[in-house]
């Protein structure tokens, strides 16, 4: 069952991942009976649940989602009040923008020269809107507009874990080795993904991130 | 107890009913492709219904047993045999320590899911044994299983060791689920759905085509998704959606039209127009899909979708417990 905060055509501003993240927080503390699981996007929720738990807990059996809605409905009608800004972290991601790369790419698209491209990508704070695509891989809001660059015509089949990339206005990084059609800049030496922790990604929904750049010799010390 | 695996076959995974409550972080809920029938196989060897198992596509494997074990399997219309012996689907058979269960080629479907009494003891990664094989972890060493890989099992429950008594002279059950349980593959396959989020960027002729023509399942699917070639599915207007969930039995149609039903593995979130999903208790016959079928698309309502799971499960309770009452009355007469 999606819930969605508003239509999910055109880009989605900034400001809805309030609202989602707020009304997540409070769909989880209403411990809707029947619910497995609840995952943010970035205008919608999604509500995993199983039918038959929720009319074990009294839904008739032709009225379901509408049972689920009106929870769900209850749930989030006092979202901002209930929202704790706490919960969000700052986290810093150092990436070394000296490996091989789709950098001179940029360059010729953007018309901006490395270096600039390099500063400008690492003076913006961005949010995490959501995580997807595969395990732990961070969409992050906030791109500056002029660094926007479309997919590859052709996706590469082997990206390598760590990998930041630019896909359309979007930017984020491939936590593990995996197929990916955007374009690379640099490399973290950070694991997204770690399935044997607890919890297994590193970053989640909501979390401010600043990317630092580090020189070629700090990315190995830190890989090996 | 470990299991030889003398030949692994086109690709065998070890699959549970699946990883949940990781979503939210990119995780895929993965299992069984068709979580019913290893839940219906675990049943019949004595297992929780959850247990590891195998999955095994288009046949080709070869196991070794080092001790007496209950198996049992569902799915496609694959020759599995010990020895001699046909097992068909649906029904406990008891393997004796030393002898060889053979999947053979798939005359028709995709997949089949093979229960062995205790399980397949892997690790649990995130709350599941099965097998990520994008992410490369869960199951065996989060790969599929290969050529002489050693595969260890669990104890055999207090209801496998008296189903062991029971086959002891006769080897195979006579007792058996419903056959579109145990064989839920179709020659002419209709997947019924409801309505998908997206439903309404689709103009009623293009509602249509989907509803009334047929796709053929061509070869670059995989346990992600069912990739179709058909008419072709455009939304009323262009441009980029804002990415959201999708799930297995989502339908969603990409910019050339031609429309993918994801599976279990399939990715959490995704930005195509989403026009339908197939309703669960038809996630069996989407599992058997291979390449050149032909698929039917029928839309049904939510409610019937949900009538039609809540009646399986309760069936499903009912053969449970039908289980329970042959195992307490071997335990009753040894």
């Amino acid at each position: 069952m999606i819930v969605r905060f508003r239509g999910n055509a055109g880009d989605p501003p900034r400001k809805d991942l309030k609202t989602v993240l707020a009304a997540e927080q409070c769909l989880k503390n209403a411990q809707i009976p029947g619910v497995i699981e609840i995952a943010p996007a970035y205008v919608s929720i999604v509500l995993f649940y199983d039918p038959s738990r929720v009319v074990i807990s009294g839904a008739n059996v032709n009225r379901v989602v509408d049972w689920l809605a009106e929870w769900i409905r209850r749930a989030i009608s006092n979202t901002d009040r209930n929202f704790d800004q706490a919960e969000i972290r700052q986290i810093e991601v150092p990436v070394c923008f000296e490996l091989d790369s789709d950098l001179d790419e940029l360059v010729r698209h953007t018309g901006i020269e490395r270096q600039e491209i390099i500063n400008l990508y690492c003076a913006t704070e961005y949010r995490v809107s959501c995580i997807g695509f595969t395990p732990g891989f961070p969409f992050f809001s906030g791109l500056p507009r002029e660094l926007a660059m479309p997919r590859r015509a052709i996706p590469r089949k082997d990206v390598p874990a760590g990998s930041v990339g630019i896909g359309g206005s979007q930017t984020g990084i491939y936590p593990i080795r995996s197929p990916g059609g955007w374009n690379i800049i640099g490399r973290t030496s950070l694991r997204l993904f770690d399935p044997q922790k607890s919890p297994p990604a590193l970053l989640r929904a909501g979390d401010r991130v600043r990317f630092r750049p580090i020189p070629r010799h700090e990315f190995e010390s830190s890989t090996t | 107890m470990k299991a030889n695996v003398r030949r692994a076959g086109f690709l065998t995974t070890v699959q549970d009913a699946g990883r949940e409550g990781f979503r939210a972080l990119g995780v895929s809920l993965g299992g069984a492709l068709d979580s019913f029938a290893l839940r219906v196989a675990n049943s019949l060897v004595g297992n929780d219904p959850g247990a590891a198992g195998l999955e095994v596509t288009l046949g080709g494997l070869e196991l070794a047993f080092a001790d007496d074990r209950i198996v049992a399997w569902c799915g496609g219309a694959f020759d599995v045999r010990v020895g001699p012996a046909k097992i068909p689907a649906g029904h406990a058979a008891l393997i004796h320590s030393g002898e060889e269960l053979k999947i053979g080629p798939a005359g028709n479907g995709c997949r089949s899911w093979l229960a062995l009494s205790g399980g397949i003891d892997v690790p649990v990664v995130l709350g599941s044994r099965s097998t990520d094989l994008r992410a490369r972890f869960g199951g065996f060493d989060g790969r599929a299983l290969r050529d002489g890989d050693e595969i260890s099992l669990g104890e055999n429950s207090r209801e496998a060791s008296a189903l062991i008594d029971k086959l002891r002279s006769k080897r195979i059950s006579e007792w058996r689920p419903a056959h579109d349980w145990s064989s839920p593959g179709s020659a002419a396959p209709v997947l019924r759905f409801v309505q998908g989020a997206d439903w309404n960027r689709f103009d009623d002729s293009t509602i249509q085509r989907f509803s009334n023509e047929s796709y053929a399942v061509s070869s670059e699917s995989d346990r992600m998704g069912v990739r179709l070639r058909g008419g072709q599915l455009k939304p009323k207007e262009d441009g980029d959606l804002v990415s959201e969930a999708v799930a297995p039995g989502t339908i969603q149609v990409p910019p050339s039209g031609q429309p993918i039903l994801l599976l279990g593995d399939c990715q959490t979130i995704g930005g195509y127009p989403k026009i339908a999903n197939v309703i669960t208790i038809d996630f069996p016959i989407a599992a058997q899909l291979r390449v050149g079928d032909q698929v039917r698309f029928r839309e049904a309502s939510l409610s019937d979708a949900q009538r039609l799971l809540l009646d399986r499960t309760h069936r499903f309770e009912e053969f449970r417990r039908g289980l329970s009452l042959i195992s307490d009355e071997i335990s009753r007469r040894s």
